[in-house]
């Protein structure tokens, strides 16, 4: 089968006055596990939709496989949609349900069951062909929502929050379920999702969604590591925004000042996008850091290490297993550090006294926030 | 997005025969009201009328029989309706049998049977008279239609209250209950208010049915009424008399005001208060002395309720029955006489109902789709100007036909439109197209359109997606319209009366009416009566199972009534 690329150019829609999409433009390879992610209302489903063919740009080209789909209604689209109320036809049964799309195509009988059955053999459900959709469990009736869409050989697969009705043990089987079969057939496939793990576990690459317009597209871990702005810094994973002072500007490299730490040497290659006016002695910046690259300690180590270090007072914790994550109040502002557990440690108390070091090496520098 | 061009060809046909049989006709009505001889405008029609004693008594008459119907329709259902929501106990089913029966039997034919058991010399009275020398005017003058409508229509309150109480958040209640409020109090000041749009629905709705009901009045031989004026004023003085367009402008005006304050009522309240997770109003079990009243209650309800059921049966079979209990003897020969006379208008009332029905499933999908999933804006007006026919009286949408069809040939021939049935046939349609129309946005509204988008995706066109998906999901739904709008064409009289040029046009409804002008004709007619019964509760209950059916297979997986975003 062949892999087509979805190519979305300029792509602009609204509801009434009300702009959904701004501005859109995205690219996705042939046979690409893609993800859309963004809380509710970014516009992510809306995206997704108009790629069915079930919303009208208002401007922008829709190119699937190089050709403008814009006027190609829903049914000549072959695009397959697995919806996230998964949609089944409560009138027909399994089989019928995942033979609909066959029958639409007109194929011949004897074929049609041969690739229903291999369908429902793929998902695993061969046994309940005869079963109305309502007498199945909610895993079941995702299973064959998918092979209703994949029975039909669709040139591209979407998926609208497939795993959101399900429970969790459940959606991290089904997630994995999906990328081995989405491996396996190999079909370019687009993924809405508002789980930021979900997309960073399954997806090639991904695009952040925010009130309509494209924040970053790019591998997880490029998205994690590289967060163009603010907001995909803190959606994707959790961050700290701590503000800086810039102390020194050199031709290789940037010295800050978090709060009253030592001068923190930061080179060009992690100074994110701060316009150039804003790269003077004595300017405000924030400083990016993931919390786990924060350490905690009783007091300043006698060798500090590649980091940074200010004192601080804990102010709450949480137990998450792997680690403790600590929220620590220090002299001017909130830092989140995880620290990492053992067995039989135990966890500082509200209001203990602590030092705070943060590792230089792994800190961003960006435009000071302004929220 | 741009509209494809059978939906926009689809409503532009039903705009044109809403158009044609509905508005045209409605708005000749009004014209004719308000026009001179010359064609010059004027409101001096309307001063005509008040000036007549014999109209403002018939106006304040109209208006006086139904507000009371209304209160003693409430009077019967707001108990019953209380009783069944709030206690646990067997007498419910019971009562929710009632509220089909104001469906399957006119009120006219019913108003005879209670004259015989009622009126000043029925069973009633004589015993009554023999007993203890008294006797009960219930019968007489407007009593008589005010008994026989509250009778007849409390089912409507009833059944309206008992959906709004159903869905009462139990919480409501308990909150009402922590602070202080209970018995008589706590129903009062809490679950009555909650519950109000219901009861206002119900309300207004045995308004408008008491307020165009030509049949009773005229069965009863009261005439001062505002629907039997209109009816004598067009058939005895003629098409050209205003008074008859008077009479019918003010009837709408009537009925658009009473649906109006109930629509106003309801907006912004809705009907089901409980919240996710809560529980409707709690059951209690009813003590000793409770269950004795509660049951006693029942019985009488349900004697009353049932009488004219009942007398019309007797009467079907009775040989002789006037000053006397009971009738003196017992007949087949009623039931002979018909079958004899008139088995062409069971085929008439199968054929126009069965018609009207069928169109009415027709136009109350294709409008309800439109409406609901496509972008046709203007589809929302004619939603509102199909429901509106509920607020034209059969006699007005009657006059307005004769009047805008006068002279009018069905294309091709020499046929008079007027003087065939496929007016009659129309006018059932279109009376009954709201309910049709109800019960098709309902069941269409029920559907996610995810189904129908996947259907898409998958590769059906439009159309195909309509046939696959769209029409088996709603096929109870279009079959619980078919049913009640045959069902209440069935019993369809007043616009009936104005139309039927020929006996042999006649349908059931009509027939037992001229069965019932006279002394002799009470046994065919009560026959007759008894016969349409019977074909409409077959017809109803065939229906029941069938969605019943239906239903049971088809109900949507858990998932999907789940979360929606």
């Amino acid at each position: 089968m062949k892999k087509v690329s979805v190519e979305c150019r300029n792509i602009c829609l609204s509801y009434g006055s009300t702009e959904v999409l701004k501005d859109i433009n995205i690219r996705i390879e042939p046979g690409e596990f893609f993800a859309l992610l963004g809380p509710s209302g970014s516009g992510k489903s809306t995206l997704l939709r108009l790629i069915a063919g079930f919303n009208q740009a208002r401007q922008g080209q829709l190119l699937i496989d190089g050709t403008d789909f814009a006027h190609i209604p829903p049914w000549e689209r072959n695009i397959g949609m697995v919806f996230q109320s998964y949609a089944l036809w409560p009138h027909m049964n399994i089989w019928d349900n995942v033979a609909f799309g066959l029958v639409e195509r007109r194929v011949a009988r004897a074929q049609i069951k041969q690739r229903v059955e291999a369908a429902l053999d793929l998902v695993g459900l061969s046994a309940f062909a005869t079963r109305r959709p309502n007498q199945l469990s909610g895993g079941q009736q995702q299973r064959v929502a998918l092979a209703r869409t994949i029975v039909i050989e669709p040139q591209v697969l979407l998926l609208d929050e497939p795993l959101s009705n399900l429970d969790k043990n459940l959606r991290i089987q089904m997630r994995q379920e999906l990328l081995s079969l989405q491996r396996r057939l190999g079909i370019t496939t687009i993924f809405v999702t508002h789980d930021q793990e979900e997309a960073m576990t399954t997806a090639d690459r991904m695009a952040i969604l925010n009130h309509g317009v494209v924040q970053q597209i790019g591998t997880p871990t490029e998205l994690y590591d590289f967060p163009g702005n603010h907001f995909v810094a803190n959606f994707v994973g959790t961050m700290n925004n701590l503000q800086a002072q810039i102390r020194q500007v050199n031709a290789e490299t940037i010295t800050i000042g978090i709060g009253q730490s030592a001068p923190i040497q930061i080179k060009r290659e992690n100074i994110g996008t701060i316009p150039t006016d804003a790269l003077a002695q004595g300017s405000i910046v924030s400083a990016h850091c993931r919390p786990h690259h924060i350490k905690l300690e009783q007091r300043v180590p006698a060798d500090s290490g590649a980091r940074a270090w200010i004192s601080g007072t804990v102010r709450s914790s949480e137990f998450l297993g792997e680690f403790t994550r600590y929220t620590v109040q220090t002299e001017s502002q909130i830092v989140t550090a995880d620290h990492p557990h053992r067995a039989g440690q135990s966890v500082w108390p509200e209001g203990s006294t602590v030092a705070v070091g943060i590792d230089v090496q792994q800190i961003r520098i960006m435009e000071a926030s302004h929220d | 997005m741009k509209l494809p061009a059978g939906p926009v060809m689809a409503a532009l046909l039903i705009v044109f025969l809403l158009g044609l049989f509905l508005v045209v006709p409605v708005g000749t009505v009004f014209i004719g009201a308000f026009i001179n001889a010359d064609g010059t405008l004027t409101a001096g029609h309307f001063a005509a009328f008040f000036s007549q004693p014999l109209m403002q008594e018939a106006f304040f008459n109209s208006l006086y029989v139904a507000l009371m119907s209304a209160f003693f329709a409430s009077l019967i259902a707001v108990p019953l309706a209380y009783l069944t929501v709030r206690f646990a106990f067997k007498g419910a089913l019971i009562i929710q049998t009632l509220g089909v029966l104001p469906l399957i039997m006119p009120p006219f034919v019913g108003a005879v049977a209670l004259q015989l058991i009622f009126g000043r010399t029925g069973s009633i009275n004589l015993l009554l008279d023999d007993w203890f020398d008294i006797t009960i005017p219930v019968m007489e003058g407007l009593n008589g239609v005010i008994f026989v409508e509250a009778l007849h229509y409390f089912p409507f309150i009833l059944m309206n209250l008992t959906v709004a109480l159903r869905n009462i958040d139990g919480a409501m209640e308990e909150a009402a209950l922590n602070m202080g409020a209970r018995g008589l109090r706590l129903f009062r000041r809490v679950i009555f208010p909650l519950a109000l749009p219901g009861f206002v629905a119900g309300v207004a709705l045995v308004f408008v049915k008491v307020f165009d009901d030509l049949g009773t009045p005229l069965v009863l031989g009261t005439t001062n009424m505002l629907a039997p004026q209109a009816y004598l004023r067009i058939t005895q003085v003629g098409l050209e008399d205003p008074m008859g367009y008077v009479i019918s402008v003010m009837m709408i005006g009537f009925s658009i005001l009473a649906l109006w304050l109930s629509a106003r009522m309801l907006q912004g309240k809705d009907f089901s208060t409980i919240q996710k997770g809560g529980n409707s109003l709690q059951r209690r079990q009813l003590g000793p002395v409770q269950s004795i009243l509660a049951y006693a209650w029942i019985t009488l309800v349900l004697l009353l309720v049932l009488s004219p059921h009942i007398g019309v049966l007797l009467l079907s079979f009775a040989s002789v029955w006037s000053f006397a209990p009971l009738p003196d003897g017992y007949t087949l020969a009623h039931y002979a006489t018909v079958f004899e006379d008139s088995p062409g208008m069971i085929t008439n009332t199968l054929l126009y109902c069965g018609m009207a029905a069928g169109i009415d499933v027709v136009l109350g999908t294709t409008i309800a789709y439109l409406m609901l999933r496509t972008r046709l804006s203007a589809m929302r007006w004619l939603d509102w100007i199909a429901s509106a026919a509920l607020a034209v009286p059969g006699i007005v949408l009657a006059i307005g036909y004769l009047r805008t069809f006068k002279g009018a040939a069905i294309p091709g021939t020499d046929i008079m439109l007027t003087s065939t049935w496929v007016l009659i046939m129309i006018a059932y349609a279109i009376r009954r197209l709201p309910y049709a129309l109800r019960s098709c946005v309902a069941s269409l509204q029920q559907i996610h359109s995810s189904l129908e988008e996947a259907a898409q995706s998958l590769g059906a066109t439009r159309s195909r997606t309509i046939q696959r998906v769209v029409i088996p999901l709603m096929v109870g739904g279009m079959l619980a319209g078919f049913v009640t709008s045959f069902i209440t064409a069935a019993v369809e009289l007043s616009a009936t009366m104005m139309l039927v040029t020929k006996e042999s046009q006649a349908p059931m409804s009509y027939g037992i009416y001229l069965y019932m002008q006279s002394t002799s004709g009470r046994g065919p007619g009560a026959a007759l009566g008894v016969l349409a019964v019977i074909a409409v509760a077959i017809g109803t209950f065939a229906s029941h199972w069938l969605v019943a059916r239906h239903s049971h297979s088809s109900q949507p997986s858990h998932s999907q009534t789940g979360s929606v975003k």
